[in-house]
């Protein structure tokens, strides 16, 4: 900010479900970080006299070197370790030859700017290249054959590595030929450690984002109150050849021959069940009325589900859509009891829909929680079972994988 | 002893730092416009109302505003606008 001497004072956290008693104690009691009374530093913060260095602030240039030292391999671990370069599982160092393979998997320059990256949207956006990025991906362990997909996911925009208290993390879904290109595994264990492509890609993602943003680094640059396992790797490709259904890219306007990646920001919630059995509308509604409000449901169903629920007459992911969002219900009190969604009010105090209309229901009033457009539903799975897991994710970015070939 | 090996830097570029100066401190609070800004986070209400008590009990010659953004995450022109206008200074309450 080119302020380091801001003035700034803090309480204890948390200030979310804490009584009006407990955070009065909080301006009673002591600074949580100087140890001084807090109002005495907010007091000061206010009148106290400006010196010399408040009147400029501090200007400066950074930068990051493009080669480490030379060093032995079990240093050079150590060193990405302790720098929190690594998600604390080992990783391939990234030599010169190795990143020069992997950016033989792209035909762009390694100079090019690829994007910006930022753990949450009031912190500064880090810059990075085509050679960062191939960087990470060679310490994730992938193969210059996915390369385009790992910078695909850099150039969205959105970062696998939130600092959110609410630990979310960020789902990929891949869509096109590219799945098959490089054998990603959208049949048995689709989502666990079975496939190189898989694994590697979205661990690639995580790396490149906490260290293409700047870091994520627990209690600065990540403060996420329990963390997430989604966050090592989690990145599915769609089982488009056994599903009856339209695929996801072509849903959002793209056609079968393109390479999509959708971005999905959530992982917090999974609910899972099987199906479609005679029960399957109340398990479903159940499902529904337990999400966390504020993150829509991203439903994963094995090919088995989603053909039973064409012979159940939804031959289209939007008719199944439509009836979730007809059926995702609660009661206002429920929807607006939730720190999340208290970030929606200031939107429905303003009259914005469908929020408006949600806060004018009466709290025992029953209400529509989403809207069709905020719920998505993909295949995947080896049809060794008729399961489906419905996991939080907001989709928040849909970028084309060709464009980075 | 161990082969030595170069390896790339994983980090990208941090943007460039541009200095700001910090606003002109008041002699005194009494008889000064304050705005306590509402991140509008969930409870930051409650606490916010908290900190206009506690004004209210011991620095009553401090005249004391809550004002909010229009929306969460989002730099509020207006909002800043009229704290311009009529305040002296302004508390901004940041988390939750």
């Amino acid at each position: 900010m080119g302020m380091p001497r801001l003035r700034q004072a803090y309480t204890p956290h948390p200030v979310v479900d804490q009584s009006p008693a407990h955070l009065r104690a909080y301006i009673d009691g002591n600074d949580a970080v100087s140890g001084r009374p807090f109002m005495q530093e907010v007091l000061e913060g206010l009148t106290s006299p400006l010196e010399d260095a408040d009147l400029t602030g501090l200007s400066f240039e950074r930068t990051t070197p493009r080669l480490i030292e030379p060093d032995t391999d079990d240093n050079l671990q150590r060193l990405f370790e302790e720098n929190r370069w690594t998600d604390m599982l080992p990783i391939v160092l990234p030599t010169e030859a190795r990143v020069e393979a992997m950016l033989r998997g792209t035909s762009h320059p390694p100079e090019k700017i690829v994007g910006r990256l930022r753990p949450t949207v009031f912190r500064e956006s880090w810059e990075f290249t085509v050679e960062k990025v191939a960087v990470n991906a060679v310490m994730a362990g992938a193969r210059p054959e996915y390369f385009p997909v790992i910078l695909a996911l850099a150039a969205s925009g959105m970062t696998a590595r939130s600092s959110s208290t609410t630990s979310f993390a960020t789902i990929p879904i891949i869509n096109g030929p590219i799945r098959n290109e490089i054998a990603m595994n959208s049949g048995i264990g689709a989502m666990g450690p079975y496939n190189h492509a898989n694994a590697t890609i979205g661990r690639a993602y995580g790396l490149l984002s906490q260290n293409l943003q700047g870091g994520s680094v627990p209690g600065d640059t990540y403060m996420g109150s329990q963390g997430n396992w989604y966050a090592y790797t989690a990145v599915l490709p769609e089982a488009e050849e056994r599903s009856p259904w339209q695929p996801l890219h072509m849903q959002k306007g793209f056609k079968p021959s393109d390479s999509v990646a959708s971005v999905f920001f959530g992982g917090w919630y999974t609910h899972a069940g099987y199906g479609p059995r005679a029960t399957w509308q109340e398990k479903m509604r159940h499902a529904l009325a337990a999400v966390e409000q504020y993150s829509p449901p991203l439903f994963v169903m094995d090919p088995i589900v989603a053909r039973g629920f064409v012979d159940l007459g939804f031959d289209t992911k939007e008719k199944l859509i439509d009836w979730c969002a007809e059926n995702a219900l609660l009661t206002a009190r429920e929807y607006w009891d939730n720190q999340s969604i208290q970030l929606l009010r200031p939107k429905a105090v303003a009259g914005v829909e469908p929020y408006a209309s949600r806060l004018k229901a009466r709290p025992d009033e029953i209400i529509k929680i989403y809207e069709p457009s905020d719920i998505n539903i993909v295949v995947a799975g080896g049809e060794t079972q008729g399961a489906w897991k419905m996991i939080s994710g907001a989709l928040r970015a849909t970028v084309s994988i060709d464009a980075w070939r | 002893m161990s082969q030595l090996m170069t390896v790339h830097d994983p980090r990208g570029y941090p943007p460039k730092v541009v200095g700001k100066r910090l606003a002109p401190r008041l002699s005194t609070l009494d008889g000064k416009t304050i705005y306590l800004v509402d991140c509008l986070f969930d409870n930051t209400d409650v606490f916010m109302e908290q900190l206009r008590q506690w004004f209210a009990e011991r620095l009553p010659a401090v005249n004391v505003r809550t004002i909010r953004p229009k929306e969460t995450w989002s730099d509020d022109e207006q909002m800043r606008a009229a704290i311009a206008a009529d305040g002296d200074a302004a508390i901004l309450g940041v988390g939750l």
